[in-house]
Order: structure tokens, then sequence, then C-alpha cells
């Protein structure tokens, strides 16, 4: 594909508005205003900060783990005969997931503020227990909504965010899922604006929050394009990464943008299949519009509500996206794509089986996608999937789906 | 031509405070909403804030999101909640009506379309709680090619500086966020409330409305003591809500609504003439 724009392009958004095009801005009350600004300004002051930057590498390093590895999933690669995968192994990060790159960046935010209290919403449950880890830590108090059918179907993470000490809040209003969740966030947010600070898990919401959220991220990315030159040589042939919020797909690509020979790739949840309507998949089958602070593509009706999703990973399960991917998308710069419920599964059983390694149904969406795309390639070429996380929360939800009963013979 | 100037000029050199109930168009039912406003009219109301139901209403409290889920799943829509307003109009051409809702559903039909639907309904002025200054002027210019008023949020929150940033945009009025948090919520700290008027008076000519946090006569009547107007929301939802839903009878909801904006506005009353 050619890509007809320049390069130094990506390094420009968002601009002073936050907007990334026509996407992103801050379509939030005005009560919120004051601490967008305040956050935008403390964020500016240290994003080029050599001390702050050492603190976040310093974090990384010892606390969740960093660098994550490289790793060539050979026997995996070999049986489907095309492109090699080589997997970013987000999942070996401490608490799992590529969430706590950004939890750990946005609690030194949260501390630089001197604030004592943090709020998150959360899908999966990854985020929240990122953010409750990272609120453990500081000794912060940390109150995570989750939607009420999400609480059931990731029990597990709820109670690792009480063993942790936060207070999850089952949220009972409009669908009981993320989006619902970061409803009642934003809500908490607007009326305890002044002591607490609100940990958004995703490149979602307000300015100034998808471009940090981004920025702390894009270590991914940055690992990976060394880790790819020293391993192979050379750039990978494409980037996979799955996309609810789109944190860990921008996280892997950013670093990339500039470089057009890089084909990337972000899988959206196809749920049912996108042409059933129950998916997950704003970006291949929504329209532009306003939700949660920002300009971006939604899954909507003709009167411009919001309308219910459908995913097997809560964590994709989300009506909106990103407004730096809806840009991304515009301009044609990344390939939105999408993985079913059914395939997402079957990833998820074939990485286990073949490769040792359980990824998070989230992550099986990037997985599919990245098999039926290496089919297409040549053993010379190779690609790069964001494991963006690990399965362990979903095993209920899976032996649910395949009808294993737990305990039983 | 909006209604808002001339009868906040009226009031003002009457000496009185506008009472501005707010309802979600199509709660508990469509049928129930155009009677429900002439009613207001009757027991006082002298601006009717009529809320668009959206599937996201992220600043409201659960009562006033309860109110917008009941008029989803009566199928109101902008368009529906317009059709509402038009009725209304058919017999009352005098009283300012405002649309208070979401960016959204503006959105997905289009600034001029909204502008001109608005216009053509009867509605004055809108307040669209999630478009600050920084992303209002495209809808901005549509409205003012409709003479319709865009109505701003102030709150505790807002600096010096970005009131007079938004009052410089604003017209009609000005809505004052009593509160920090979401509708419903919490006391008004009057002493606060009374501070924060006099700044936004140091920025602007335009009457100042009160809202978040009015549920009574008393409360209605201490805000009236600085403000130009009072806005009841949570406590009118609620109050209909609880009454349709003990016997599912229209008028009996619909008196009960009407009553608390009477007792509101002799509390007004008294409170200003003093």
């Amino acid at each position: 594909m050619t890509i007809d724009i320049n390069p130094e392009l990506y390094a420009q958004v968002p601009d002073e508005h936050g907007r990334f095009g026509v996407y992103g801005g801050k379509f939030v009350a005005e009560t919120l205003m004051s601490a967008l600004a305040e956050l935008e300004a403390l964020y500016d002051s240290l994003k080029d900060d050599p001390a702050f930057l050492r603190e976040f590498d310093l974090d990384l390093a010892h606390y969740v783990g960093r660098p994550s590895p490289l790793y060539e999933a050979s026997r995996w690669s070999d049986m489907i005969g095309g492109g090699r995968i080589y997997l970013k192994r987000e999942d070996l990060n401490h608490t799992g997931a590529h969430k706590v790159n950004n939890t750990i960046g946005q609690a030194l935010l949260a501390k630089y503020m001197g604030k004592k209290r943090v709020i998150a919403e959360t899908g999966a449950g990854q985020h929240g227990v990122a953010s409750a880890t990272v609120a453990a830590r500081l000794g912060l108090e940390c109150h995570v909504f989750m939607g009420e059918e999400d609480v059931r179907r990731q029990a597990l993470n709820v109670y690792r965010m009480k063993l942790l000490g936060a207070t999850v809040v089952p949220v009972t209003s409009g669908s009981k899922t993320l989006k619902d969740a970061m409803n009642e966030a934003l809500r908490d947010w607007v009326t305890n604006v002044d002591d607490t600070f609100y940990i958004i898990g995703t490149v979602a919401g307000p300015h100034p929050y998808p471009m940090l959220v981004r920025d702390f991220q894009s270590v991914i990315g940055r690992e990976a394009r060394a880790q790819s030159l020293a391993m192979t040589g050379k750039l990978p042939d494409a980037l996979v990464a799955c996309v609810g919020g789109g944190s860990n797909a921008i996280g892997l690509f950013h670093p990339f943008l500039a470089d057009h020979d890089v084909a990337m790739y972000g899988v959206e949840a196809g749920g049912k299949g996108v042409s059933t309507g129950e998916h997950a998949a704003p970006l291949s089958a929504g329209i532009p519009g306003v939700l949660h602070g920002n300009r971006t593509y939604l899954m909507q009706d003709e009167n411009g509500q919001i309308m219910h999703t459908h995913s097997v990973s809560a964590g994709l399960d989300y009506p909106g996206v990103g407004p730096e991917h809806a840009w991304l998308k515009d301009i044609g710069r990344v390939n939105y794509v999408d993985a079913t419920d059914t395939e997402a599964l079957a990833a998820f059983h074939r990485v286990t089986r073949v490769e040792g390694i359980m990824p998070a149904l989230e992550t099986a969406h990037a997985l599919a996608y990245a098999e039926k795309l290496a089919a297409t390639m040549t053993p010379d070429q190779h690609i790069i999937v964001n494991l963006s996380g690990r399965g362990d929360k979903d095993i209920l939800t899976v032996a649910e789906i395949d009808g294993i009963e737990l305990g039983a013979s | 031509m909006s209604r808002l100037g001339p009868l906040f000029e009226r009031l003002k050199t009457e000496g009185r405070r506008a009472v501005i109930p707010y309802l979600v168009a199509g709660d508990p039912n469509e049928d129930l909403t155009v009677p429900l406003m002439h009613a207001l009219v009757e027991a006082g109301a002298d601006v009717i804030e009529v809320g668009v139901p959206f599937s996201d209403p992220m600043s409201e409290g659960p009562t006033i999101q309860k109110g917008h889920e009941r008029a989803l799943e009566g199928g109101t829509s902008l368009k529906s909640t317009l059709a509402l307003v038009a009725q209304f109009r058919q017999t009352n051409t005098t009283t300012p009506l405002v649309l208070m809702g979401y960016a959204n559903p503006l959105e997905r039909q289009g600034y001029a379309f909204v502008a001109d639907a608005c216009a053509d309904a009867g509605i004055d002025g809108l307040i669209t709680v999630d478009l600050p200054p920084e992303e209002v002027s495209a809808m901005n210019t549509e409205l003012r090619r409709r003479e319709l008023d865009n109505i701003f949020l102030i709150s505790p929150t807002t600096s010096d500086e970005r009131v007079a940033t938004i009052t410089e945009q604003a017209s009609g009025f000005i809505y004052y966020v009593a509160l920090k948090g979401v509708t419903g919520a919490g006391h008004l700290d009057t002493e606060a409330v009374e501070a924060h008027l006099s700044l936004i008076r140091g920025h602007t000519d335009l009457p100042v409305a009160v809202g978040f946090g009015i549920k009574d006569a008393e409360t209605a009547a201490t805000v009236a003591g600085c403000a130009d107007a009072v806005v009841v929301g949570s406590a009118m939802v609620d109050c209909i809500a609880a009454e349709y839903a003990s016997n599912g009878n229209s008028a009996t909801a619909i008196e009960k609504a009407t009553s608390l904006i009477s007792t509101i506005r002799t509390g007004v009353n008294l409170a200003t003439s003093k």
C-alpha cells in the first residue's frame, strides 16, 4: 500500500487542542476542564524532563520487569508455513498485561500532583488490577469502576483487585460493561475532582489522555523495533495488535508509524460477525461521533445513541476507540480488520497448545488475524504480534464456552 | 428570535426571578410530556428545560440517568423530542424552551440540521453538557444563523480566565452548576455560590441561572437571593417517576410535579419580595 503522507506528521499529533485530524478533543462537562488543563500543563512540563523519565524507566525496569522479550513463535510459524511470527511478550509484565506501563506513568503524575485518591475504569479487569497495584505501591486510595456483567465474567481479576486493597464498584447502568464503567468513573471524577486522579486505561477519553497513554505505552514499540533489528537485522514486515480502546496497539504501532514499509493491522472484536451487528468493531462498522470526551468512530444508531456491543472478551467490549486510531484509519496508515469470537477462541487454544503460551482473549483476536496474515507471507518475512496479556483471567470463560465443568473429572 | 432575552428583561423590571423546571422528554412516556409542560407553565415555570435522552448521560446522577433510560425505552429521540416541542408550541408561543443534552445526538444529525429543526420547532436555546467553548464553534455558527441562544455551563472549578472566554460566546443566560458533581447530588454551599456569581457578573450582564442541588422551596429561595433563575432537575424527575411508578396515572404524576413547582415558585417569590 502506498501511503501518501509526510512521515513528520505523526509527531505533530495531537495538536494543541488535542486533535488528531478531526478526532480527539475535550468533550467534557465544564467542571472537568480545569482538571484537564492542570494535567496537561503538568505533563507538558514533565514529558521531556530527564528526572521524570528516569523515574519512569526505573519503575518499568525493576517493578514491571522490562524490557519484555521478543519471542519467535517457531513451532506455530512452522505449522502455518508462511511468514515468521514474533510475539512481543507484554504478558510477562508484572500484573500480566501491557496495562501496567500506563498505570506506572499515570501514578507518577498523580504523585507529582499530590493526589491521594485514584480511580479507574476497567473492562477485563487488567487495567483495574494494574491501577490497584500501583495504588497499593504508592499508598493511594483506589476505586475501580467495573460493569456488573464484567464483574461476573472476570471474577478472578475482581478478587485480585480486592486483595490489593482497591474498592471495586460494580456499575449497573446501561449495558453494564466497559462504557458504563467509564461513565461512572467520569461521574466520580466530576464529584471528587479536587483530590482524585483519574487513571484512564486506554488511549481514549479527553485530551491529554490519548496522548499521554500513547506515550507511556510506546515503550512497547520502541523495544520491539530495537529487538527486531537485533534479532533479524531488519524491521518487521507487519505489526498486528488487538484494538478495543487501542492502547496496546498504539503502543506497538507508534514508534513504527514513519516506517512506511511496515504494514500495520489493528484487529477489532468481530463478535458473532460484523455483518450480524453483534460485535465491537467501530472502526470497521461505526460512524464518527462524540463519547467519553473525544470525537472518534462509534457504534451508534441513527439517533446518535450508543449501541450495545458484543465480544467474548470484556476488554474489547467497547463501542468507541482511541481518536488516534480513527485518524490512522482515515489517512490509511493502519489497516483495521476484525476477528470473530470463534476465531479468537480457536487461536487461544492453538497458541496455548503449540507454544505453551496462554494468551488473553483480547490478545487472541490479534493472534487469529496474524495466523491468516502469516499464511499469505513468505518465510523471509516476519510479523510482530503484540501479546498484550496473559489468559489466566479468562480460563473460566473459556471453560464455560467449551462446556467444561471445572472440578469434574 | 429567542424568547429568553425579552423574558429576563421583563423579569428584571418586575424584580422577579425565573423558575426553570427540567424534564426528560418522553419520561416516563411521550404522551405525558406536553401536558406536563403546559401544567408546569400554569404552576409558575418561566422557562422549561427539555432534556434530550442519551444513552450515556455522563453528568447525570442516578435519578436523571433513569429518566433518560425510561425515555429511550419508549423510543424518544432528538427528532421526537422536537416533535413534542412543536406540539407544545401549538398552544403556547411565549414560554421560552431550552433543549438540554449531550453532543452526540446533535452531531449525528449535523449541527445545521439541528439548528434548523430546533428553530422550526420553537426552541429558544441549547445547553450541551459536553460542548465546552473549546469544542463549540461549529455548532455556535449554526445556532447564530437561526438566532438560537447557546447557554454555557460554568462550574465551581471554572477559572476567572475561562469565565471570560465562556461569557464572550454565551447568550440567553449562563447556567451556573452549583456543585462539583453530577445532577441531584449533595448540598449547596450558598456562600460559595454567591461568591462565584459575583465573579461571573464581573464579566457579563447575562442573567445567571443556578442549578444542581435545588430540590425544594427552601434551597430555591436561598439561591434566588443571588441568582436570576433557579433550575429544578432531579427533584422534578424524581417526583414524576415515583408517582407514575406507583400507579401508572399520568394525571397524578403531573399534579405532583406542578405542586413541587408551585411550592418552589412561592418560595422564590417570598425570598425576592423581602
